[in-house]
């Protein structure tokens, strides 16, 4: 793929704890403007874009009222929401099983489909369930082949072993090479593989590290935080896991913890793992602090990005800007994303508000917004 | 009969806080609350059927925990969205 040059029309959609913030640049990343709160007082935990079409589509939950999505096909200034929100199958009877009865919570994540199905959307949900829209996002689906798969259970672990903020599907990746091969992750649970479109899953865990469990060789029950399938090629894929951080093997299928060429004084605990858009080489992760009872803030109070040029094998430390001490925020699992300029811009939204951003791939960094509630997501477009 | 909103929910009825609605029972009444305004219904019952948390549905004052209750005309419904922390 071509890079795009600036000048450039930059969109970034920031989801909050209270609302959706949209921040807009039309001249190549050097002056922005605010629009929003959207959805006001309402949490959005994910909130993306599909530049093709220009459809937004905000996953959307109100503290008194169940969850939903809406959809936007006019830049966000009109929101319509969907006529069949995400939902779990209705329990048929009352000895359907286990895998009947579940309810959404809130939708956790979106995904676009694939580039041949601009109209095809995902969703995943707290807690773990998987939904696709044909229809760019007015009906949704369950996908049946995951949501009341046999071994479900198994795989996570039971119903009762949720993260602090609940149990979730998150990480939908469609492969750019195959429309039919979906790869989620699970918390708990682990990484799982479709390649007929969601009718059928397969655990892909080997190589990843599970200290929490009783059989550290588990094939399933992992906790992936974040996994990210380069978008333009083949098979590269890096995963920000509980216990690390790790690059796929694609051809032994086995995960390769390339977090062990981290600091040891940084660790390599965190959420948001962040790829390179054209470099398959390059990646970004913002470390926290997982020791003891997993504070969940930046190492020692310094927040840093670490980047990666090779692939994982070594990391250089990028904090320039950043606050240098005393700064207690991190950066949720879908709250960092890279724009597709050259250079690439790298954002990420904070536990406490802040917008900060990076026109050099991390090398100095500014902050873009304060004083915003408790982020949730950030995602960027170059138009 | 009448139906009093909270006001998380009058985002469907233009601002409106109190409609009309037809039914006879708590059920058959929110089937016709969102036709009238669609989407109303999933954000107050789950698609397993069931109230939501934080969801009281009143009639004529009293508090039910279920949707199959009768209705008449002359039914007065109070639907609140009750206070779920900060």
């Amino acid at each position: 793929m071509a890079s795009k040059s600036a000048p450039s029309k930059t969109v970034v959609l920031v989801g909050s704890r209270k609302g959706l913030f949209v921040l807009k640049s039309d001249d190549g990343r050097k002056t922005w403007r605010a629009d929003g709160p959207h959805f006001l007082g309402q949490i959005v935990n994910h909130a993306l874009m599909n530049p093709a079409t220009g459809t937004i589509l905000v996953a959307v939950r109100a503290g008194h009222l169940g969850p939903t999505v809406f959809r936007s096909t006019d830049g966000g200034k009109n929101w319509k929401e969907a006529a069949t929100p995400p939902a779990f199958p209705k329990n048929p009877n009352e000895g359907a099983g286990d895998n009947y009865g579940w309810v959404v919570n809130h939708v956790f994540w979106l995904t676009r489909g694939h580039v041949s199905e601009p109209k095809t959307w995902y969703a995943g949900s707290s807690p773990h369930g998987l939904f696709r829209s044909e229809d760019d996002g007015v009906t949704w689906q369950s996908v049946n082949g995951l949501n009341l798969h046999p071994d479900r259970l198994k795989w996570l672990g039971g119903a009762q072993e949720s993260p602090p903020d609940g149990a979730t599907l998150h990480s939908i990746n469609v492969d750019p090479f195959d429309k039919n091969h979906l790869l989620v992750g699970m918390s708990s649970g682990g990484v799982f593989e479709s390649y007929d479109r969601g009718a059928n899953w397969k655990p892909n865990n080997r190589g990843i590290a599970a200290d929490f469990l009783p059989d550290p060789n588990a094939e399933t029950g992992h906790d992936p935080h974040c996994v990210q399938m380069h978008p333009t090629v083949r098979d590269v894929v890096y995963q920000q896991n509980h216990c690390g951080i790790y690059r796929l093997e694609r051809a032994q299928n086995r995960w390769t913890r390339i977090g062990d060429n981290m600091p040891k004084a940084i660790g390599d605990i965190g959420f948001p793992v962040v790829l390179h858009p054209r470099d398959p080489a390059t990646l970004w992760v913002f470390p926290m602090d997982g020791s003891t009872v997993w504070p969940r803030m930046s190492v020692a109070g310094k927040p840093a990005v670490y980047c990666s040029r090779d692939s994982g094998k070594s990391w250089v430390r990028q904090d320039k800007g950043l606050p240098p001490a005393q700064a207690w925020f991190t950066v949720k699992r879908q709250a960092m994303s890279a724009d597709q300029a050259a250079p690439v811009g790298l954002y990420f939204g904070t536990t406490s508000g802040e917008v900060w951003c990076s026109f050099d791939e991390g090398k100095k960094w500014q902050c873009l917004m304060l004083h915003l509630p408790h982020l949730y997501s950030v995602e960027a477009y170059t138009l | 009969m009448k139906v009093k909103l909270p006001t998380p929910l009058v985002e469907y009825t233009d601002g409106i806080r109190e409609v009309e609605a037809i039914g006879d029972s708590l059920d058959a009444l929110l089937f016709d609350l969102d036709r009238r305004y669609p989407g109303m219904r999933f954000r107050m019952i789950d698609e397993q059927g069931q109230i939501r948390a934080h969801i009281k549905l009143f009639v004529n004052a009293e508090l039910q925990r279920s949707l199959v209750v009768s209705l008449r005309p002359s039914d007065e419904i109070l639907i609140v969205a009750a206070l779920s922390g900060g």
